[in-house]
């Protein structure tokens, strides 16, 4: 098995309150030591990482990779790749795909696939009903037993509340963990924006942010009877959190995260009815952005996601209402991450909290951590350099991004997986 | 971002090119087109039959929606300006995916076209075009969803200066269904720019959009006190599907609370104007003496939208012509 040194790096680790420059010594998949190599050991390739940060791996609870069913947008070896590009180290895909991810058959299609492609680990969360119907329960067990995570609705919801209880009470049995995104498909309507004074005023039906909060009283009240582990999905609106605030008070088994592309853009981002803006849940208010921001530090909001999601270029090219929602965010993630640390947004054990260490806790996975015997699955990110986002450029086959020609600072250097190197060129 | 949405429609010289929205145009531009449609329009508030500006151009009405009069007032307004018109409609379920909005439009082009009206029932249609023309190509918006209907906007603007004059000391009232009105989105827009300082929208919650105040207007959920003592009163139009369901319970109650009976149009002012995009459904928003009455200017509306339409095709040709450096970010 071969031996590796990181060297030189500035090795942050909450999990174990690392934060100073240190190496780390790697056997086969395993980190081994810390600081003084281990005796006996020789080493069969060092990476230089002076004025970088390393730090575990990202864990991405949300993303959609085109695969199965949509490849023209995605293939799961081009995105695992463009994750991992991009510091993660695990992600989880979404089930809304073609196939539905409901059965066995296509969680092992979709670990094959990844295996194959040797790129970032891809967990498959599981269909909470069959075909996303909202009608009959998935064999939420089989999913499970088969590498499914947790289970989840992914943008739709269950309208049918009974069905709801039923879903949560059965996930609670397994002691599964479910993965919600709160919004009422009555209130949500055909809405493609947030309900607002930019809505009015571009005459796009809204989605307003009481969408969000009558879904989240709804599911609290279920979950409290059903004693399940509920994950909020894509929180967006501000008054979400004191809702969230309060289940998490009352004891309840709740945790919530943001996307990526909510703590940057608002709906003003919409002007002149930018389709690369348009996102579920909808950019809200710059006042919802700042609450949002603030909610990271204190801990309320747990967990950020890329919510990735590439798209041919033909998706976005039509009038506002007709375009798919979605942006492709691997590229830009851990950039945008520590865009909030240079803001003095969280510091950067919080970045590792909520962008590795929780979600691997809330997805109960062996991940988020360099501590000694850990997989090695690590970041090694330069904060120093600056670049700009180029499409051209793009390492995910979806360039459907906002941020294009916008100057960022900081990118990953290389990760490791397992111990292995993966790096552009 | 905000900056492409206003300056899309102007060329380097500031000058128009395509005719999106109202939002983003000065008072300067939105004057010149209801001076330049004076012009057009004689003493007897006849339109002039024939000029030549438009000679040689070709014009293509686009309609992915339905529609007979805008669509014969843009065929006429061009036939007058001498332009060659071809009317195409397009079901939207046809081209309800962009790749093939942008094939049509591309193929169009490969026509040699000079002018586009288009509408759509997709908010940000006309934008998107404009987008994705060539540079010799202009667009005019006739209508995008809920967003904008730019020149039912300036037709009722020339109406009301003729009739009024400056637009400050005048308070207008539009009733009716604002959440879902292009038209009415776009009155806002322009009677602000022109510098009406009370501009109020008149309906139940159900009709009135979020924040609808930060366009500068004041909502009035009753009718009387939104008429109280107003120069214009603009009825909307409401859609057959809007009278049942959650919106309104019937036809008949939204005409009991917001019709325009004489009894309610004696609140505005003795001198005041009723205006109506057309066309109107008698005997629910408005009471068939009113629409046909000495203070309604509904028909003088239809007429004066040829020659508003005339002067918006006419400016935007030539803002295409003019040689300019490209003003679009991308």
């Amino acid at each position: 098995m071969k031996c590796l040194a990181v060297c030189g790096g500035r090795v942050i680790d909450p999990a174990t309150a690392t934060d100073h420059i240190t190496d780390l010594f790697i056997h086969g998949d395993k980190i081994i030591a810390h600081g003084e190599k281990p005796s006996g050991f020789s080493i069969d390739e060092t990476i230089d990482a002076r004025n970088t940060v390393v730090c575990p791996g990202l864990v991405d609870i949300s993303a959609r990779l085109g695969e199965p069913g949509t490849e023209q947008k995605g293939t799961i070896a081009s995105e695992a790749r463009a994750a991992a590009l991009g510091g993660i180290t695990t992600l989880c895909c979404l089930p809304d795909t073609d196939p539905v991810i409901d059965e066995p058959a296509t969680v092992e299609f979709i670990k094959r696939r990844a295996r194959d492609a040797n790129q970032a680990r891809v967990l498959p969360l599981g269909a909470l009903t069959r075909g996303l119907q909202g009608e009959q329960l998935s064999e939420m067990s089989a999913l499970y037993q088969e590498g499914c995570p947790a289970m989840t609705q992914a943008n739709g919801a269950i309208r049918d509340t009974r069905v709801l209880l039923r879903a949560m009470q059965y996930a609670a049995s397994l002691d599964i963990p479910i993965i919600l995104r709160p919004q009422d498909p009555w209130l949500a309507g055909k809405g493609c924006m947030h309900e607002g004074a930019i809505a009015t005023q571009l005459g796009l039906p809204g989605v307003p942010a009481i969408a969000e909060t009558v879904a989240i009283g709804q599911i609290m009240a279920l979950a409290r009877q059903a004693r399940v582990r509920v994950h909020f999905s894509k929180i967006s609106s501000r008054f979400s959190l004191s809702l969230i605030e309060q289940a998490k008070s009352e004891g309840l088994r709740v945790t919530a995260d943001v996307s990526i592309n909510q703590l940057y853009l608002t709906e003003d981002d919409l002007l002149g009815f930018n389709s690369q803006c348009h996102v579920v849940p909808p950019l809200r208010s710059r006042h919802d952005r700042e609450v949002l921001r603030q909610a990271l530090a204190s801990g309320l909001l747990d967990v950020i996601c890329s919510d990735h999601w590439p798209h041919e270029t033909d998706a976005k090219l039509a009038p506002f209402p007709s375009t798919e929602p979605g942006i492709s965010g691997f590229d830009t993630y851990f950039s945008l991450l520590y865009g909030l640390v240079e803001q003095g947004v969280i510091d950067w054990a919080q970045l590792i909290r909520l962008a590795s260490a929780r979600p691997a806790d809330i997805l109960g996975i062996e991940a988020g951590s360099l501590a000694i015997g850990q997989p090695a699955d690590i970041s090694i990110f330069d904060p120093t350099v600056e670049w700009q986002v180029s499409p051209e450029a793009m390492f995910s086959s979806g360039v459907n991004t906002p941020f294009s020609g916008r100057k960022l600072r900081g990118r990953v250097r290389c990760t490791l997986i397992n111990g292995q190197v993966r790096q552009a060129n | 971002m905000s900056a492409s949405e206003n300056s899309i429609q102007l060329n380097a010289a500031g000058q128009l090119r395509h005719f999106l929205s109202i939002h983003g145009l000065s008072r300067g531009i939105l004057e010149d087109i209801l001076n330049t449609a004076e012009g057009f329009v004689n003493a007897e508030g006849q339109v002039v039959k024939k000029v030549p500006l438009l000679r040689g151009k070709t014009v293509v009405n686009l309609f992915f929606e339905n529609s007979t009069r805008t669509r014969t007032t843009f065929e006429l307004a061009a036939k007058r300006l001498s332009a060659d018109v071809l009317n195409l409609n397009i079901s939207a379920s046809a081209t309800s995916k962009g790749e093939s909005l942008l094939d049509t439009l591309s193929n169009l082009q490969a026509m040699q076209c000079d002018m586009f009206i288009i509408r759509h029932s997709d908010s940000g249609a006309a934008h998107f075009i404009a987008q994705h023309v060539e540079e010799h190509v202009s667009i005019i918006n006739a209508g995008d969803g809920w967003h904008s209907h730019p020149t039912q906007a300036m037709l009722d603007m020339f109406t009301i200066r003729r009739h009024k004059g400056a637009f400050e000391d005048l308070s207008i009232a539009i009733v009716g269904d604002i959440l879902h009105s292009r038209v009415a989105r776009s009155q806002i827009r322009a009677l602000r720019i022109l510098g009406a300082e009370d501009v109020r929208v008149v309906g139940p919650n159900t009709l009135i959009p979020a924040e609808v105040e930060a366009m500068g207007v004041r909502v009035f959920n009753r009718l009387d006190p939104g008429l109280r003592d107003v120069d214009v009163v603009i009825m909307l139009r409401l859609q057959k599907e809007r009278m049942q369901g959650a919106l309104l319970p019937s036809a008949d109650e939204y005409f009991q609370e917001y019709g325009l009976t004489a009894e309610r149009l004696a609140l505005a002012k003795p001198d005041s104007i009723v205006m109506h995009p057309g066309p109107t459904n008698r005997g629910v928003e408005i009471e068939a003496s009113i629409a046909d009455g000495e203070r309604s200017v509904i028909l003088e509306q239809v007429t004066n939208g040829i020659a508003v339409r005339m002067a918006v095709m006419s400016m935007a040709m030539s803002g295409v012509q003019r040689p300019s450096r490209p003003v679009e970010p991308e």
